[in-house]
């Protein structure tokens, strides 16, 4: 992003000062947005590649494009860079960092310093991680179950584990970043019921980031001493237990997995309103439905552990507060939905990657119902019905309000508008690339296909066929984006301040913003997304 | 073209049915709110497009429909809930008196013994129409017993056992996975359950080369490493006497009551310190390392035999000491 270079006379915070040094020792939250928005594109084209290269193998039954060894190995780096390394940081670290700070009317997050070190620890855990996998890799899947991760793989388990841990530190750190700041620093008049959503959702995914990683990052380092010292906390044969790495796992992984959806809410919240020129409907029905989510996700763990051999009785509990854990999810569905009724809607590509958003969280969703029904769950755990629903949620919910995310604010980041008309090709290839990926998946997972498989039935492979081709139609959707958006850095129409006539602090200063954010502190006397009272035509609106 | 294409899988078992019902209600329910999203979105995409509905109508909210779509999905889960709830119980409880068969996962293959002491590898026998227990334990890794067609899926695991249970409808061949990833070859632990008809599974049975029952292979074991000199069929013994024990409530030196069902004999052998006997000293050495997990599940099915033998004899008024039990 050399794209400092400007005709814009105005200092922003790209063109304030140059020079590597001055990059890599910012502590301004915008730049440090950019930092991990370069870092994780990086990750992801990676992780990226990976699922190309396991799609391939699945085209015919016989595994033989790559062994058993290489596929395993495939499938667990693409596993732990998409979860640990793209989709964890991507809406809190790069949008969140850019936009909490400015919704919120503060000239930076709380402590500066720390955001610096937490994308400093970032790349430290990546770069761990990632010698792991040049020099070796790891064949465990993302879940490290134990015993096999203790005994009995061969591969960099450590090395991972490490940069797992590592990274961990960085969540931390950005999620209690985040929890000050919304606390501490709001402007005059920002009450928490004038709170933008997307600052409720990430505050939520803040209270897991704190609450649940050191969790994580002791279990990890737990496996890492078991291996290197036979220390017996999980080997059956030195008087461990296997399934204590799972509750432990899980009591972090799953709470992580609304870590990755809560501030893809929030994005979502802000686009369906302001492409509706409404005020969101149950505002506070949103807001707490984070925070529900966020409490709620903590007492779900075991559902992931109903044919584990745990007791019927647990089982049953489980079961029971998963559907719970639904219901918030789905009275936010109902209410991104109502806001639409009688707004104004126009179709811009942020809103139409919301749109399926809305639909493919939906379906995500309702098969997550289907896993928590204890019945079901045993023939469909540990299958391709689990493998498509989490896809489900994390692709096509996740990264899909990643993509309406940064088209959103891509203006505001960096004062240049991206093509339109290219953009919207791209929004609709991702949704039928998609769909074509990972529904088959769906119904492999009830006929019995298990994940994890390097080689499978014959009569699985149609459907492994389409899987595929859905992959290829998916990644052009994602390929446009990377292409257009560096185009548009020197090519794109000057964004101007509020190019959506959007409500919000953030629209109310220049694009890209000065380095300082507000020239003056904001003082805030109207509700979030008071599209009543703003002016319908773009205007702009300034200090 | 749909003969290569299936899309659903075979129904084999007992419980296939109950199953596939709740998962089509499952589909209809999701259909049904999918499509309502996806209808309501459009029209309203449409009707309120900003050309022809420039200005919006402001709506702050609405607590009968908040608390509408809050509680009826909430009520519809509760329906899920139960109905999978019971068919969660049934596969978890075995009914009395269902054939035993002893499963051994390691990478990358399946042992199985069955009661009369024959065994298979990767592939399981079973007759049509008999309830069949499994009892399985890992040597290594977690693996995951998972037969589609059965619906059924219980995780293997190394250090104690776990069980599941069906009961096959149909005769056929049907798909064996291991679900749990368990390293390289994960994908090729795969083998096949065969269910026969009575008569020719009593064929296969007998046609097998087998060294007496699984219940009097494990009383050698017994013998051989010494059990028997101080767990004595009397009151003099240094060990409890295991007569009658299995599947009753045995009570603890520290005053805690458990059962003794098939991992309270699986851990007293392999961790003897774990659960003393009220009444008796901690002297038994462990057999950690010296026992292989078939030869647990054949002292295993000897202690359990001991028990059933007792009931035998108690049923005929006959209190003599059960010595060759089972045996054919």
């Amino acid at each position: 992003m050399a794209t400092a270079v400007q005709t814009v006379e105005r200092e922003n915070y790209l063109n304030s000062n140059y020079g590597i040094k001055s990059w890599l020792l910012t502590t301004d939250h915008k730049r440090i947005a950019i930092l991990y928005l370069i870092s994780i594109t990086a990750m992801f084209w990676l992780g990226g590649f990976f699922a190309m290269m396991i799609r391939l193998e699945l085209l015919t039954p016989a595994g033989d494009l790559i062994s058993s060894d290489t596929y395993n190995k495939l499938f667990t780096m693409h596993g732990i860079i998409m979860v640990f390394f793209f989709l964890i940081p991507s809406v809190p670290a790069v949008l969140g960092n850019f936009l909490v700070p400015l919704m919120v009317g503060a000239k930076d997050l709380a402590f500066p310093r720390v955001n610096l070190l937490s994308w400093y620890l970032y790349m430290a855990g990546a770069i761990t991680a990632l010698v792991a996998m040049v020099t070796g890799g790891v064949d465990t899947g993302w879940t490290f179950y134990t015993p096999f991760s203790t005994t009995y793989s061969n591969t960099h388990v450590i090395g991972a584990a490490i940069g797992i841990f590592i990274a961990g530190f960085s969540s931390i750190l950005t999620g209690l970043n985040f929890i000050v700041t919304i606390h501490r620093m709001r402007a005059p008049g920002m009450t928490w019921r004038r709170l933008p959503l997307f600052c409720w959702a990430n505050y939520a995914a803040a209270i897991i980031m704190v609450l649940g990683t050191p969790v994580i990052a002791i279990t990890l380092l737990l496996v890492a001493l078991e291996r290197a010292f036979h220390i017996g906390v999980f080997n059956p044969q030195l008087g461990g237990d296997p399934l204590l790495f799972q509750h432990l796992f899980w009591f972090y992984s799953h709470p992580a997995v609304y870590i990755m959806i809560l501030p893809g809410m929030g994005v979502i919240s802000e686009i369906v309103t302001c492409f509706s020129r409404k005020r969101v409907f149950g505002y506070e029905f949103i807001a707490l439905a984070s925070i529900a989510i966020a409490v709620l996700g903590f007492l779900v763990w075991a559902h992931h552990m109903f044919v584990a051999g745990i007791s019927v009785y647990a089982a049953l509990v489980f079961s029971l507060l998963s559907y719970l854990v639904a219901i918030p999810s789905a009275v936010k569905v109902f209410n991104w939905t109502a806001t639409m009724y009688k707004g104004s809607i126009r179709y811009n590509t942020p809103m139409l990657y919301a749109f399926g958003f809305i639909g493919l969280f939906t379906v995500g969703g309702l098969t997550g119902i289907f896993l928590a029904t204890l019945g079901i769950d045993v023939q469909v755990h540990d299958t391709y019905f689990v493998v498509a629903h989490f896809h489900y949620v994390m692709v096509g919910g996740m990264v899909m309000a990643y993509m309406a995310g940064l088209h959103f604010w891509w203006p505001k980041i960096t004062g240049r508008m991206y093509p339109e008309a290219w953009a919207k090709l791209s929004a609709l290839l991702v949704f039928v690339g998609f769909n074509t990926t990972f529904f088959p998946q769906f119904i492999l997972g009830y006929m019995g296909l298990p994940r994890r498989y390097h080689a499978y039935p014959p009569e699985f492979q149609v459907l492994n066929v389409l899987s595929t081709a859905g992959a290829s139609i998916l990644a052009v959707g994602y390929v446009l984006p990377m292409i257009y958006f560096v185009w548009s850095l020197r090519y794109g129409k000057e964004a101007g301040p509020n190019p959506w006539n959007a409500v919000g602090l953030e629209w109310m200063v220049p694009s890209p913003p000065p380095t300082h954010n507000f020239d003056e502190t904001p003082v805030v006397t109207w509700e979030a997304y008071d599209y009543e009272h703003q002016p319908q035509e773009e205007v702009t609106v300034g200090h | 073209m749909w003969k290569n294409l299936p899309l659903f899988p075979e129904r084999a078992s007992a419980l296939a049915w109950q199953v596939d019902g709740l998962y089509f209600l499952l589909i209809a329910v999701s259909a049904f709110f999918t499509l309502l999203i996806f209808a309501l979105i459009f029209v309203f995409a449409v009707k309120y497009r900003r050309s022809v509905h420039p200005h919006a109508v402001q709506i702050e909210g609405s607590l009968p429909l908040e608390l509408a779509w809050t509680l009826i999905p909430l009520g519809i889960c509760m329906i899920f809930f139960a109905w999978g709830s019971l068919i969660y119980f049934q596969e978890a409880r075995p009914p009395k008196g269902a054939m035993e068969v002893y499963a051994v996962a390691k990478q990358w293959m399946w042992k199985f013994e069955y009661e009369n002491g024959q065994r298979d590898i990767n592939q399981l026998h079973v007759p049509v129409g008999r309830d069949v227990k499994l009892i399985m334990s890992s040597q290594d890794a977690i693996h995951s017993f998972f037969v589609p067609a059965f619906r059924i899926k219980m995780d293997v695991l190394p250090g104690r056992f776990t069980t599941t249970w069906f009961r096959p409808t149909k005769v056929g061949t049907y798909h064996l996975f291991c679900s749990q990833y368990c390293g390289t070859d994960h994908s090729g632990m795969i083998g096949q359950v065969i269910v026969m008809e009575p008569a020719a599974y009593q064929a296969w049975m007998s046609g097998g080369a087998s060294s007496g029952t699984l219940a009097s292979n494990g009383q050698q074991l017994f013998q051989q490493l010494g059990c028997a000199t101080c767990h004595r069929f009397d009151t003099q013994g240094r060990g409890p006497n295991l007569t009658g024990v299995f599947g009753k409530p045995v009570l603890l030196e520290d005053g805690r009551t458990v059962i003794a069902d098939e991992n309270y004999i699986r851990e007293s052998i392999l961790i003897p310190g774990a659960k003393i006997v009220s009444g008796f000293k901690p002297i038994m050495p462990t057999f950690q390392g010296q026992v292989s997990e078939e030869n647990l599940m054949a002292l295993v099915a000897y202690v359990k035999s001991l028990a059933q033998a007792q009931q035998k004899g108690a049923a005929s008024d006959n209190s003599s000491v059960p010595d060759t039990p089972n045996s054919q």
